[in-house]
């Protein structure tokens, strides 16, 4: 492992807002040729911002940016590839029509002496680009074909023929197997050989471990600590990932449990998650903790009947029942309120009395004419319940704050009179005032009597709101934690599946 | 999404204005625009496609569409004639004809619910198919000897008034459609699916079942269509309406209705149905016949969408202008 | 996530280019089936009428749908970068008249520069679709839909103000030529037509902008990412659309003679028929202009079997329809087919 003194890429001081939320405060960052450098944090540190920032997607609202030594000023993706930095996304942006080869060469084929793109020596080229991995894939399959595994291998191929300087790797194996990870690792291991800097972004403790020369801590968009994996234990890391003090802002009143509303056993859904098992009681706030993709939204959403479980067992209040489709769940009396209320919880463009009253069509309306004094009586009463800041209840839900928008989804999903309430994320994207009011809100649900399931990345939100904890990772439970029992070092290594 | 709202108030409100000029415009420009039977004359001639563009315009909203619509027509009306022809009462041929409708809806809406099919490619197979259809049943015959009941109510206004007896159903469907889309609670949840179906989905919505119902309303009210245009022209022939589901779409993609689904209203599409009534029918009087009719509705069509995008790119250039200015101030 | 194994899977690493050709040939297997499809009609009707078979009868085949194939090829550029052309019909219409019209009153001009009217004529009516969309943000269908209205309007107000129609005597014989000549034994319509599906087939291929028009409407925002200019490439297609639907106004003239305002009315249902049957995904990104000619060849030879079946004609727009919507099912379920061996083939690995 060379260590030269230039840095490839150089970050001083950037900050960046997304409206009123900080998503990186004032961060140094310095990359060098040569090494696998591994950036940890939790969701929301601000890994991924510092990531499309490197890309040219974002630009940073304050701070200097220096690759090669030279100041720049990445305007968009196509400059920083010029500039030698590749980026592979989370979700891989390829072209599924068309073959590996040309994917990664699209937009600089290779060209004959009659200026006519050259076919044998695009896929000559790629194919050894490929072998020169160790990958067997062929530069003649069509991506569409591909998995995701391949279609990560795709983008390196693309990055390395592009005379990549720096690779970035955001979350390369959250859906990969332990074979794949294997494979991945290798080549990055050649790349660094090759003098490549690589940033690998993840929160997977062991692979940091297995790759990672030095790593860099995040935690609520600061630079927490950089320094060699060597000198670091994995009590350490998760020390600094977490390492905040828990203050009281997320009062959650003590409420009596009552009866068990909803059991779970051995859920099963393959590929995704395996035996996952548990009950859920009135009045009980269960946290669902664990990193992304460890497959907590799709237990809910089977929960949910958008998916199908391949076998286990649902049993509501002593009955056992098949969740077909999310009406049968609202008929079941089991509400969710989704990850991305843009694509999932609003529609955009209607009214929040029109978007509270939409999973309740049926009671507000005659005859199947709408009635649009109890919309909006039934939308105002939950306006001032829940606090929804907003010039009335016919204004557009696109034109408030992310905070006033999640409440106006927990309405719609209130409005059903649930006696399960599925929350995935709900304070996500959402400043501290707006998440400390959802928790208050949240809190009361459950002393009122509601049985509710928290799916929550944010360690701090899960452990103050939460009854019991329950850990998954990559689709297994992995702890089962009440509220005495859980700290967040306990419940991390069990995110992390330290305790398998 | 304030301005947005205005502006498409905004369009309504400029499609009535040039209702009222093309209305002054048609009175200057013939002694005979004003009359009664010009009266009767212009709404008669495009009930048809005013019906059809009732349901067209609950699916386009709902984010789909249906170019089929004119063939459905043309498949109920030689159904209609070839079962009168064979001597079945009138009552039956219509029933029939009507169920003729409702099979092709359903058909397309199958295809496209249970096979997730683009309903663009769909359609267009449906507008082969069921015109193709229509003259496997027909040949190149016309059935004409209809009864004068029936040719009555196609022909002849209804006794006391100069509204044919199509502008009565049109009017009182359209009042339906109306109450429907804006009122009820199948038009909220048309309104979801055309914005957001993801949103819709996970709602409760049977995004799948609504739409087969669009297809099959589609397919009924086509058929309805096309029992009325049998009627006028006392003519069930296979090539009857060849063509007017352009003429549909056209008509409710000028009153307003976003081709992408989610945006729209009924009034808007009403509007835009009489003034290309309007149109058609000053152009007919000064005998300025189908081209440069076809010209105009072309160009209206584009203009109605280029023009709003046209004025946002302005707009948005005048706001980054103003910004520049206001921050350059601050300096 | 997947349950984890160590296991070291030889098959995968050895089979791996192998099911790779596979899935490549699959893509392929389109024109594959079409060419079974076509096969299979010939086989069927031929042994009922043997004068099916006859080279004559495939000439004529051809000869029906040349024009048809030309349009065809521009609709599949225009569809490949997931727009649509609703207009063509109307531009031939429009081309052929003022083509016809033009060796009508100049009956002793040079043949090329008629053609070169006609084409440039084409050219210009694609390149304002192509203004439209690219530029105005019109999506296709609302603007095609639009420009299908204003050409065929512009045509008859042409007509009124010149003649309503063209008859073959009115033309010079040069012009009609063009549809009969024959070089090589072949019909030139047929040669022109091949001869233009070779170059455009070829440009989509060899090319870099033929293949960065497939990578737009595979994934916009990729070719977005990676700095294609999507805007011009849509405008440059919309543009060629209109360029050939010229030369196919062109050629119409001349085959058909008889030309008035109404002509090619209603050509694209056939043109998006054959786009369809050949393959090409109506939401782009992926198909061939070998496909589109092939989807129009099926289209023409079964239109051909009616005829010589002595089945009615009444059937043929039947068939059509059924034909579109037999395409798109069978490709829903080649898409299903393949995903589910996609996931299996990786549920091993």
């Amino acid at each position: 492992m060379k260590k030269l003194s230039q840095p490839i890429v150089e970050l001083v001081g950037i900050s960046k807002w997304f409206g009123v939320v900080q998503a990186l405060q004032n961060v140094d960052f310095r990359l060098f040729p040569g090494e696998v450098h591994a950036l940890v944090g939790e969701n929301g540190a601000g890994k991924s911002t510092l990531v499309k920032i490197l890309a040219g997607i974002y630009k940073p609202d304050a701070g200097v940016m220096k690759v090669g030594g030279e100041v720049v000023e990445l305007r968009s993706p196509t400059q920083a590839q010029a500039l030698g930095i590749a980026v592979v996304q989370q979700e891989p942006m390829l072209f599924p029509d068309l073959d590996v080869a040309e994917n990664v060469f699209m937009g600089r084929h290779p060209r004959d002496r009659f200026g006519r793109v050259d076919w044998k020596r695009m896929h000559r080229e790629v194919d050894q680009l490929l072998a020169s991995l160790d990958v067997t894939l062929s530069s003649h399959t069509p991506v569409q074909g591909l998995s995701v595994a391949e279609q990560q291998l795709v983008e390196i191929a693309k990055a390395l023929s592009l005379r990549a300087r720096v690779l970035v790797l955001d979350e390369p194996t959250a859906a990969l197997s332990s074979h794949e990870v294997d494979e991945l690792f290798a080549i990055v291991k050649q790349l660094r050989g090759r003098g490549v800097a690589v940033l690998f972004v993840s929160h997977r403790l062991e692979e940091v471990f297995a790759i990672a020369d030095r790593l860099t801590v995040f935690r609520d968009g600061t630079h927490i600590i950089t320094a060699p994996v060597s000198e670091m234990t994995t009590e350490e890391i998760i020390k600094h990932m977490v390492g905040r003090e828990l203050s009281n802002l997320y009062p959650k009143s003590e409420a009596e449990v009552g009866e068990v509303v909803l059991e779970v056993r051995q859920l099963t859904r393959p590929g995704v998650f395996a035996d996952v098992s548990f009950q859920l009681r009135r009045c009980e706030i269960l946290g669902f903790a664990g990193l992304v993709g460890a497959g907590r939204t799709e237990v809910a959403r089977v929960l949910f009947g958008i998916d199908r479980a391949e076998s286990g067992e649902i049993w509501l209040k002593g009955k056992q029942v098949r969740v077909r489709s999310p009406q049968q769940a609202m008929e079941y009396g089991i509400a969710y309120v989704p990850e991305d209320r843009h694509l999932q919880g609003l529609v955009m463009n209607f009214s929040i009395a029109a978007n509270v009253t939409l999973a309740i069509l049926p009671q507000v309306s005659r005859l199947g004419l709408l009635d649009p004094r109890r919309e909006q009586k039934i939308a105002g009463e939950y306006s001032s319940q829940l606090s929804i800041r907003s010039s009335g209840v016919e204004q557009l839900v696109s034109a408030l704050s992310g905070g006033n928008q999640q409440k106006v989804v927990l309405s719609k999903w209130l409005a059903t009179n649930p006696s399960v309430l599925i929350l995935d994320e709900p304070t996500r994207g959402i400043d501290v005032g707006a998440k400390a009011e959802v928790h208050r809100i949240i809190s009361d649900l459950a002393a009122r009597g509601l049985a509710i399931i928290l799916i929550s990345s944010e360690l701090p939100e899960v452990l103050a709101m939460a009854d019991r904890v329950l850990v998954l990772h990559e689709g297994r439970v992995t702890g089962t934690f009440t509220r005495s029992e859980a700290t967040q070092e306990r419940v991390m290594f069990a995110a992390t599946g330290q305790d398998r | 999404m304030k301005r947005l709202k205005s502006l498409l108030m905004s369009w309504e409100a400029l499609l009535v204005v040039l209702l009222l000029v093309s209305i002054v415009l048609g009175a200057i420009l013939s002694p005979y625009f004003l009359s009664g039977f010009n009266f009767y004359a212009l709404t008669s001639n495009i009930m048809e496609i005013a019906i059809m563009a009732l349901p067209m315009t609950l699916i386009i909203i709902a984010g789909e569409i249906d170019l089929s619509v004119a063939s459905v027509l043309g498949l109920s009306s030689v159904v209609l004639g070839l079962l009168w022809e064979r001597g079945n009462p009138m009552w039956l041929a219509i029933g029939v004809a009507l169920l003729v409708g409702l099979v092709a809806g359903l058909l397309t809406g199958l295809l496209v619910t249970r096979l997730a099919l683009p309903s663009l490619v769909v359609t267009i197979g449906g507008l082969a198919l069921f015109r193709g259809l229509a003259y496997v049943v027909l040949g190149d015959q016309a059935v004409s000897n209809f009864p004068t009941a029936f040719t009555n109510f196609g022909f002849s206004p209804i006794p006391g008034t100069e509204l044919p007896w199509s502008g009565l159903i049109f009017i009182i469907l359209a009042l339906v459609f109306v109450v429907v889309l804006h009122f009820s609670r199948l038009g909220r949840q048309l309104y979801a699916i055309g914005n957001n179906k993801e949103a819709a989905r996970f709602s409760g919505i049977n995004v799948s079942r609504v739409k087969l119902v669009l297809f099959i309303l589609s397919g009924v009210i086509a058929a309805l269509a096309g029992v009325i245009f049998t009627a006028r022209f006392s003519s069930a022939r296979p090539d009857n309406a060849v063509g007017f589901e352009l003429d549909v779409v056209t008509v409710v993609l000028l009153g307003g209705v976003n081709i992408f689904g989610g945006r729209g209203s009924l009034l808007g599409v009403v509007l835009a149905i009489f003034i290309i009534a309007v149109l058609q029918n000053v152009l007919g009087l000064l005998n300025i016949s189908g081209d440069i009719q076809s010209l105009a509705i072309g160009l209206l069509l584009i203009l109605s969408v280029l023009g709003p995008n046209l004025a946002r790119r302005i707009q948005v250039v005048l706001a980054r202008r103003r910004l520049a200015v206001g921050s350059s101030k601050q300096l | 996530m997947t349950t984890t194994s160590s296991e070291v899977e030889p098959a995968k690493q050895r089979g791996q280019p192998g099911q790779a050709r596979l899935l490549g040939l699959v893509s392929r297997v389109r024109e594959l089936g079409l060419l079974a499809v076509l096969l299979f009609i010939v086989l069927i009707v031929g042994i009922q009428a043997p004068r099916f078979l006859s080279i004559n009868n495939f000439v004529q085949i051809l000869l029906s749908v040349a024009i048809l194939a030309i349009v065809a090829v521009g609709e599949t550029l225009v569809v490949l970068t997931r727009n649509v052309d609703l207009s063509v019909g109307s531009m031939v219409g429009f081309t052929a008249f003022v083509t016809a019209y033009f060796f009508k009153e100049l009956p002793h001009s040079n043949l090329l520069l008629g053609i070169l009217l006609g084409c440039a004529l084409g050219l210009g009516l694609g390149m304002i679709n192509g203004l439209i969309v690219s530029f105005g943000r019109v999506p296709a269908i609302v603007a095609t839909l639009g420009t299908l209205y204003a050409y065929r309007g512009l045509v008859f107000i042409f007509a009124s103000n010149t003649t309503s129609q063209v008859n073959a005597s009115d033309v010079p014989g040069g012009y009609l030529a063009l549809a009969t000549t024959q070089i090589l034994g072949i019909p030139a319509l047929i040669l022109i037509a091949a001869v233009v599906a070779v170059i455009v087939g070829y440009f989509l291929h060899a090319s870099q902008s033929g293949r960065q028009l497939y990578a737009v409407g595979s994934n916009p925002e990729a070719a977005n990412m990676i700095g294609i200019r999507a805007h011009r490439l849509v405008f440059a297609a919309f543009a060629a659309s209109g360029l050939l639907c010229g030369l196919a106004g062109v050629l119409w003239g001349a085959r058909f003679g008889t030309v008035d305002a109404t002509n090619a009315t209603g050509l694209e249902l056939q043109v998006i028929a054959a786009v369809v049957v050949g393959g090409v995904n109506i939401f782009g990104g992926s198909g061939t202009v070998q496909g589109a000619v092939l989807g129009a060849v099926v289209l023409g030879t079964l239109e051909n079997a009616l005829n010589i079946l002595n089945v009615s004609q009444f059937w043929l727009q039947a068939i059509y329809g059924a034909a579109i919507i037999g395409a798109v099912v069978l490709d829903a379920f080649i898409t299903r087919w393949l995903q589910r061996a996609i996931l299996s083939r990786r549920k091993k690995a």
